[in-house]
């Protein structure tokens, strides 16, 4: 790999970082330093250290890790099953298609099927079960949200078990390993790049979603998202949505940190 | 190779991913045929929505727009993130490399309000005009960042003696490239793009702060409609789609499966 | 690669196809005129076959852009970057925009069908003598209430929504102004009270609501009430009207103590570039029978007094969405009380969300 094909290939990407990531960045931050009539201040800042948003902070955390956590649960056999089927480029592509629709009218749907006279209900109703509620708790937030993210969980999962050369299960098996035991030790493990890829590609959106918060949620959860639109565009207080982007942003190093994909030498 | 027990069970847990996926799209087509009007109570069959749909060209110039920007800002992305992934994988320093892949993962985190409003003052002071170019650009710009983390992945599955071996056997470092590691790294790309189509499909917030001159896009007039209720010929809409869309995967997958044989030898001649 | 090359080749013949496509769409939808004017407003809220009537009367194309809430719309336009010249922006919006100084003040000759809006509705607060604006819809905020399960007339006054046996029956829409005023109201205060005090006061007493509240929403509070998903919801008084024909076992209601009075406005921006259009276009909206039209199709109440002879009289003898002047007298327009207090209204209803859990 020559230096100059090297540098080449990163040139453009390069000046989309510096455009289109570093300056908004900069931007951002710089705009966390001013309060709503345009002063320097640190105020944003010790503001956020308030009941009031670290609470928001632990909500947000806590609910998109259960969204990751139960998307892994729910992708990580699809996806296993997946690579085992004839059709499975189709099928995956079939996965996929569900969210080329717009996400609005996938939650009218949504509140028609978990509304109090809705299709779940009459279901239930045909077992005498009387309506129950199942609109704005946290059982249908997550769902629905785990519904949005499941794909970008699916994907590169299923692209590192497509990696797995087939004969090192069989070699396991043949060397007398139960199921539970090839799936430990050698699917696993050989899958992890794929699960760590999946867990930021939906850990770090949920953190900040704020549609599906109101849409399903009715606002009984409320995270980092809801705030920082709420500021941007209600308050017009950039100052406070920057502080809480950076915080954001913070949060995501972090994450990425702690998932670290190991380069294989 | 296993169990017959356990290939049911797979088969079985594909078919409720797959219901557990369908039912709202089912939904919603359903109701697109509803005379009543709205997204509940059905109270009859009508293609009233259908009708209603074709004789709104502005409904459908925005679709038409939609595609357009989603199919090119997914392109474009897709390549200047593999060739930034790429770049970034041979990048030998491991500091540079793990602060620049954080910062590729920076829109990610993002809310697209942030993103939007960050966008439109860059815009502002660079002097783009608002409207089709800035969303393009927009699209491709949050679009970059998801195809890399897809693509990175692939490229350290890769084997190094493949690289090795193809050095070895007299290669040149553009061949290496192009006959190499693109084919290698080929589904990481696929799952870019794809990922890429479903970010801009979806994005109502960026493209709302960029957009201008007349241009909008599908996801804009969906969310711009929800004050005043989202007629049914959105559903309408969404249904034929949803429709085409099914009959291209079909379609090339059908083309993929049977004519592979006549294809390959189209493209190399 | 060959697969890659192969796959961008698609891509790039279908995009081509789908431009051409627009392309041919476009010209056979729209004449070639040099004439045009840019309009932004809320989604679905103007007769699109108003739009054909006015570019056959006039020739002047109108390109049309739509926005979803009144924020978004000030952020877009402050920015300059689209040159408007016409948007329907909110009361309080309109505020903000004179303040800000966004606009450019109307040419009362060029719009002569101002006579035939009622006077009632003219010279508010926020732009006295309609120096800047032209009301285009008006309603209230009140509260729709499913009168076959809690009764006729079970509900007449805000006081009421604190009923314990109200336990989870409450949708509430999500503004921080109307929720925090329907508080402040029912203590007897304005709903442009700007004392800590009274906030805090108005906060507590909304803590309390908690039990009864299902959940805050937005637009999808009328697909919600019409599905029977809540039996109470505070709504803006154009939602009541759709929710009310789609479900009759609904009601609305104006509550005794005292209610805010919106206005969705005509104003030219600035950065306007065909403000004869702009005018014109105005001036249009503000005709007797298209106003009708207008009214009808979008369900609101419309300011236009000349209007109500082309509407039938049901509808403009309807008290709840025509209030009598008594009423009248207890409906607050929305100040706008600066960007300091506004951020502490929404601090206070962020922190009443969350007291939820």
């Amino acid at each position: 790999m020559t230096r100059t094909l090297k540098w080449t290939l990163l040139a453009p990407y390069m000046l989309w970082l510096v455009v289109f990531v570093i300056i908004p960045i900069a931007l951002i931050a710089w705009n966390s330093f001013f309060d709503l009539e345009g002063r320097l201040t640190l105020d944003n800042f010790v503001r956020f250290f308030s009941p009031t948003y670290l609470k928001m902070s632990f909500i947000s955390i806590w609910y998109a890790f259960l969204i990751t956590f139960i998307s892994l649960l729910v992708a990580y056999p699809t996806a296993y099953v997946l690579s085992r089927t004839r059709h499975k480029q189709l099928l995956l592509l079939l996965i996929i298609l569900p969210s080329w629709v717009n996400l609005l009218l996938k939650t009218y749907a949504f509140m028609g099927i978990f509304g109090m006279y809705g299709l779940v209900n009459a279901f239930l109703s045909l077992f005498g079960i009387p309506p129950q509620e199942i609109l704005f708790t946290d059982f249908s937030f997550i769902f629905v949200s785990v519904y949005i993210f499941i794909p970008f969980m699916i994907l590169p999962i299923y692209n590192a078990m497509e990696e797995m050369p087939r004969g090192l299960i069989e070699a396991a098996q043949d060397l007398g390993a139960s199921q539970w035991t090839v799936l430990r030790r050698v699917i696993w493990p050989l899958t992890l790049d794929g699960v760590k890829t999946g867990i930021q590609a939906v850990f770090i959106p949920s953190l900040s979603l704020f549609m599906i918060t109101r849409l399903i949620a009715g606002n009984r959860v409320i995270t980092l998202g809801t705030a920082i639109e709420q500021h941007f565009l209600v308050t017009q207080d950039w100052g406070m949505g920057a502080t809480i982007a950076v915080v954001l942003v913070a949060m995501m190093v972090l994450t990425m940190r702690f998932a670290q994909t190991t380069p294989k030498a | 190779m296993e169990a017959g027990g356990s290939r049911w069970l797979g088969r079985l847990y594909l078919i409720v991913m797959f219901i557990f996926l369908y039912v709202p799209i089912a939904y919603l087509i359903v109701y697109s045929f509803n005379a009543g009007g709205q997204m509940h109570h059905f109270s009859g069959f009508t293609l009233d929505w259908y009708r209603e749909l074709f004789s709104d060209t502005r409904l459908l110039i925005i679709v038409l727009n939609t595609v357009i920007i989603a199919l090119l800002s997914s392109a474009v992305a897709t390549a200047i993130g593999t060739i930034g992934a790429i770049g970034l994988f041979f990048l030998m320093q491991r500091r540079v490399r793990e602060s620049l892949i954080t910062l590729n993962n920076v829109l990610i985190v993002n809310p697209d309000v942030v993103i939007g409003a960050s966008f439109l003052i860059l815009f502002t002071v660079l002097g783009i005009q608002l409207g089709f170019i800035s969303v393009l650009i927009a699209h491709i710009a949050f679009s970059i960042p998801i195809v890399v983390l897809m693509v990175l992945p692939k490229l350290y599955e890769m084997p190094k003696t493949l690289i090795d071996a193809a050095t070895d056997l007299g290669a040149p470092p553009r061949q290496v490239l192009t006959r190499v590691i693109i084919p290698f790294i080929t589904p990481g790309m696929m799952a870019g793009f794809f990922m890429a189509l479903t970010y801009s499909l979806d994005d109502f917030a960026v493209t709302f702060f960029v957009t201008g001159s007349g241009f909008s896009t599908l996801s804009v007039e969906i969310y711009s409609r929800a004050r005043h209720g989202i007629s049914l010929s959105i559903n309408a809409l969404s249904t034929i789609l949803f429709g085409v869309t099914m009959l291209l995967v079909f379609g090339y997958y059908w083309i993929s499966q049977r004519g592979l044989r006549r294809v390959a030898l189209w493209v190399k001649r | 690669m060959q697969g890659i090359l192969r796959l961008y080749v698609f891509v790039g013949i279908f995009v081509l196809l789908l431009w051409s496509t627009v392309g041919a769409v476009e010209r056979y939808a729209y004449q070639a005129t040099n004439d045009a004017i840019i309009v932004y407003n809320w989604g679905d809220y103007i007769d699109p076959d108003l739009i054909s009537k006015f570019e056959e009367e006039t020739g002047i194309r109108v390109i049309y852009q739509t926005f979803d809430s009144n924020e978004a719309m000030l952020a877009k336009i402050a920015q300059g970057g689209t040159p408007y010249d016409v948007a329907v922006p909110s009361e309080y919006a309109v505020s903000r925009m004179i303040a800000e100084d966004l606009l450019i003040p109307l040419d009362m000759k060029a719009i002569p069908n101002l006579k035939h809006i009622d006077p009632r509705f003219l010279n508010q607060s926020f732009d006295p003598h309609n120096r800047y604006s032209v009301p285009y819809f008006w309603g209230t905020v009140g509260i729709v209430y499913n009168k076959d399960v809690l009764g006729e007339g079970a509900i007449t006054r805000w006081e009421d929504l604190w009923d314990a046996s109200y336990r989870n029956s409450i949708l509430l829409v999500d503004g921080a102004r109307e929720i925090m005023g329907m508080a402040l109201n029912s203590l007897g205060y304005s709903l442009n009270d700007t004392e800590v005090e009274h906030l805090l006061e108005a906060k507590a007493k909304l803590d309390e609501l908690t039990p009864n509240v299902r959940a805050i929403v937005g637009d999808e509070i009328k697909f919600l009430l019409e599905t029977d998903e809540a039996t109470i919801g505070v709504v803006w008084s154009g939602d009541a009207a759709e929710i009310m024909s789609e479900n009759e076992a609904f009601d609305y209601v104006i509550p005794e103590e005292g209610t805010n009075l919106w206005f969705d406005n005509f104003v030219i921006p600035k950065t306007a570039r065909n403000v004869a259009g702009a005018h014109a276009f105005i001036n249009f909206m503000l005709d007797a029978e298209n106003a009708a039209m207008n009214a009808e199709y979008v369900g609101y109440a419309t300011p236009n007094l000349a209007a109500h002879t082309y509407l039938p009289e049901y509808v403009t003898n309807d008290r709840r969405f025509y209030p009598d002047e008594v009423t009248q007298a207890k409906l607050e327009v929305y100040r706008d009380l600066g960007k300091v207090m506004l951020g502490r209204y929404n601090e206070l209803f962020l922190e009443f969300k969350m007291h939820r859990k």
